[in-house]
């Protein structure tokens, strides 16, 4: 198959649909990759970049538009009709088989059988080797699995995709979790898999890796293909004006506010290997935004500063009282609220009633004597649900049926019942559709604009930049700068987000 | 969006998505107690002296020491965990009541402290579990043995029988000159103070967060260690409880008494509709989910059907009601409905059983 001729491009999508019930995740996604290329795809998140590649892997299928491979029309209903097909998908996290070998896990479910159906190991630890060799990195095909860095990992997929002859290699953010060198390797493994012709598909944040490794980008915006660049013909300004597609100010409607008192203290916070000498201050009135890259360990401060982590040494105050280490009802009593990153997990009891839900952090205060009745929930609860707009159709509705916009509007409305003093969020539009994005984000800046001290962590640039008063960035867990609104453009942040990195690299 | 924190709610909310009847009657707990009526019905009509006068007594005797643990039962396997090692807090409590009253103790003496060794052990477990995090499971089969080891080494294959008269007659006495045993009123009260933690108080609030969720219950400020520790300490004691009743009833400590009940509790409480994964389930139900078996135990025994026998069908209905709610899960998936926004799952790269023999 790798005979595909110039003329027929490898892949071709054009206004590719694709909805969950009410909830559009890709209005009309379009993309044509042409064999021996690298083709990055960039966007904001929940732009329907993952959407696109989960219809062409075969995890979803298309509602409406048209989806060639290799100039025939095809139409996956599995995961396993794309792999026949010749399309390989490598994720961000791979999920081997830990306690298999490396082999094994590259031939799971299709080993060489020799005489008598017994599996030929010799074969196949001979064909890994050859394929190591190959792409040029030295694994040991006997060791399990267990224990391989998440970059060794991706490079088994991708061994796995070239012993399937695969045509089509789909790399979801391959790099977001690796170090320099590391992703040095992937890139030149990359670049040998592009002169032998096939295609690859390159998802990723950093515009330095788009440039460094892709010749062509498509920017998709609000689930929908915006426009198709050679690398040489575009610069990282245009991809960002076209990736944002609007005045960042109306996406992001910060108002400024009047800028208070210290509210968040944070003294020396350290962690030994997680995060180290942490130096905080939050005022009233003030949005600060927390950025860094993935693992930097913003959400690992968060964390310790409200108390559901321990921390090794350093100190947390709140308007002037010391928050005990490692409590977080002693944070929550002192005023502090936190809204984490992974809402079905720990920002909701997704199985429980919205009232339940909203009511959960204030059911002591609200309860007579300790005692506490289903209709006292309902009427504490009611009036929070409609400030923020809930939608939903009785309070006694399961919160695990709702979107994710509806579901974070429950865990801000259950933690703004308690009035509080600090609002740590982490990643506050996560799997948010963008007009409910815009919603959070008016309502952030309202509730700063009344003197709410709010503590921000947000993995996308163009939030933190648009929302916050300051920004603060970090880097392998440490502070590596701190910048005002005014100074705070993407080039500096991704600066001092990567710096630590390169430093030591 | 106007949502601000002082203004005014845009919009008000129905509080029950259905009426209160649905609410009511469409339940686990309903389906459970409407079963029990019709097998108690139907006892009394079929089964020859089912309405005698002792039945009613000897039946509420019997299934006393169950549905004393099945209330704090309840409450620790809503959190999602388990106590195995009831029946050997029992079996404990009965020898040391023994064994203390044989040394010269009186009852009440001996008692409160048989009380007191069910608090250690449920203490014990639960300091285990909650604070050093292990699985609840492995930690109360271990205390199984472990109690049930002291309970029989303190006193040997012996039994001690010479309990003050006094003391035997008020645990197998009836009020007054009505069927109910005496000990119905301890356990009305417990009932009362359970049902009233379960439902009504913010501690069964957490209680049902952890069992759905213990990481979201953490985040919310739920004290998960302190809330399960409080809740094997009364299980622990609870049991000790229902020990010492045993004991007196039938005037009798052994180190082997009661063993086996854990199974019965587990069995009433998962009949009643609690979750065996955590958060779900009330305690009517579990209250009826035990009378249910009483009274299928108590006609079988009528109609001189064996224990074996017994077990068998009580075993059949604990499958059938564990694998009756996803039986009906799958029904309900299989008929049409509105295209909900179900989380996508994500794709398991592999997944290529199909790509096989390549």
């Amino acid at each position: 198959m790798s005979d595909t001729t110039a003329a027929a491009p490898v892949l071709e999508l054009r206004d590719v649909s694709k909805s969950f019930g009410p909830v559009v995740a890709l209005r009309s996604g379009s993309l044509r990759v042409d064999a021996g290329s690298i083709h990055a795809l960039i966007g904001e998140n929940g732009a329907g970049k993952s959407t696109l590649v989960k219809v062409v892997a075969g995890v979803h299928r298309r509602d409406s538009g048209t989806f060639d491979l290799g100039g025939e029309s095809v139409d996956f209903s599995s995961t396993a009709e794309s792999k026949q097909a010749g399309v390989a998908v490598i994720y961000q996290e791979p999920t081997l088989f830990p306690d298999l070998s490396v082999t094994e896990n590259i031939f799971m479910g299709r080993q060489p059988l020799a005489r008598g159906r017994r599996i030929d190991r010799p074969a196949m630890t001979a064909e890994a080797e050859r394929l190591f060799s190959r792409l040029g990195v030295r694994i040991d095909p006997r060791r399990p699995a267990a224990g391989l860095s998440i970059a060794d990992q991706q490079i088994i997929e991708i061994a796995k995709a070239i012993s399937l002859d695969a045509r089509l290699l789909v790399m979801d953010e391959p790099t977001a979790a690796l170090s320099g060198v590391e992703v040095d390797r992937l890139f030149a493994v990359a670049r040998s898999l592009r002169d032998e012709g096939r295609a690859l598909v390159f998802i990723s944040h950093r515009f330095d890796e788009v440039f460094a490794l892709a010749d062509t980008v498509t920017v998709m915006r609000d689930g929908s293909y915006i426009d198709t660049r050679r690398i040489e013909e575009t610069s990282p300004s245009e991809l960002v004006s076209l990736m944002v597609g609007r005045d960042v100010d109306d996406l992001f409607p910060k108002v400024p506010a009047e800028i208070g008192a210290p509210v968040l203290e944070v003294r020396g916070l350290t962690k030994a290997g997680v995060f180290h000498d942490i130096d905080l201050v939050v005022r009233a009135g003030e949005i600060v935004g927390l950025a860094g890259l993935v693992g930097a360990g913003r959400s690992e401060v968060a964390r310790a500063v409200f108390g559901v982590d321990s921390y090794d040494s350093g100190s947390v105050s709140l308007s002037g009282r010391d928050i005990k280490a490692h409590d977080p009802r002693s944070a929550i009593r002192a005023g502090m609220a936190f809204i984490p990153e992974d809402r079905r997990k720990q920002g909701l009891v997704i199985d429980s009633s919205v009232s339940r839900n909203v009511a959960g952090v204030i059911r002591r205060s609200i309860a007579k004597a300790g005692l506490i009745t289903a209709s006292m929930e309902n009427r504490a609860a009611g009036p929070w649900a409609g400030r923020l707009e809930v939608k939903t159709n009785a309070l006694d509705m399961n919160a695990a049926t709702m979107s994710g916009g509806n579901q974070q509007k429950v865990v801000i409305a259950k933690w703004l019942a308690t009035d509080p003093q600090l609002l740590i969020i982490d990643e506050p539009t996560r799997g948010i559709d963008v007009g409910t994005k815009a919603e959070v984000h008016r309502l952030l800046s309202e509730l700063a604009g009344q003197g709410l001290a709010i503590l921000m962590i947000s993995s996308e640039l163009p939030e933190v930049l648009g929302m916050a008063d300051r920004v603060l960035v970090l880097c392998e867990g440490r502070l590596t700068a701190e910048l005002d609104r005014a100074d705070a453009t993407p080039e500096a942040v991704m600066h001092a987000a990567t710096h630590h990195l390169e430093t030591t690299a | 969006m106007s949502a601000t924190r002082e203004a005014a709610p845009t919009r008000t909310y129905a509080d029950y998505s259905a009426p209160l009847w649905q609410r009511l009657l469409l339940t686990r707990e309903t389906a459970v107690i409407v079963l029990t009526a019709a097998v108690i019905v139907y006892s009394m009509a079929n089964v020859p002296n089912f309405d005698g006068p002792l039945t009613l007594k000897f039946l509420l005797q019997d299934i006393a020491p169950i549905l004393l643990i099945a209330l704090p039962m309840t409450l620790v396997i809503i959190t999602g965990e388990i106590d195995l090692s009831v029946a050997s807090i029992m079996g404990l409590s009965s020898v040391l009541l023994g064994v203390l009253h044989e040394s010269g103790m009186s009852i009440p003496a001996a008692a409160v402290l048989a009380l007191f060794a069910g608090l250690v052990c449920g203490a014990l477990n639960g300091f285990l579990i909650a604070y050093v995090g292990l699985p609840s499971l492995a930690v109360t089969i271990g205390t199984l043995a472990l109690f049930r080891g002291i309970a029989v080494g303190l006193l040997g294959t012996t039994a001690i029988t010479d309990f003050t008269e006094k003391w035997s007659d008020l645990a197998t006495g009836t009020i007054g000159e009505s069927r109910i045993p005496i000990v119905m009123i301890p356990f009305a009260v417990l009932t009362i103070a359970f049902v009233v933690l379960l439902h009504f108080s913010t501690f069964g609030r957490g209680v049902y967060d952890i069992g759905l969720n213990d990481e979201a219950a953490h985040f919310t400020g739920v004290d998960v260690a302190r809330t399960k520790m409080v809740l094997f300490i009364l299980s622990g004691v609870v049991s000790a409880f229902a020990g010492i009743y045993f004991t007196l009833r039938f005037g009798s400590a052994r180190g082997d008494n009661a063993t086996g009940y854990e199974l019965q509790v587990i069995a009433a409480v998962l009949l009643g509709g609690v979750s065996i994964f955590g958060g779900r389930g009330r305690l009517h139900g579990v209250l009826a989910g035990v009378v249910l078996i009483g009274v299928i135990s108590s006609a079988l025994r009528l109609e001189s059907v064996t224990v074996n026998v017994t077990n068998i069908i009580v075993g059949l209905l604990l499958v059938a009601s564990v694998i009756l709610p996803s039986v009906l899960a799958w029904a309900s998936s299989r008929l049409p409905r509105k295209a909900a926004p179900a989380a996508p799952s994500e794709p398991h790269p592999h997944q290529n059983a199909a790509s096989a023999g390549v």
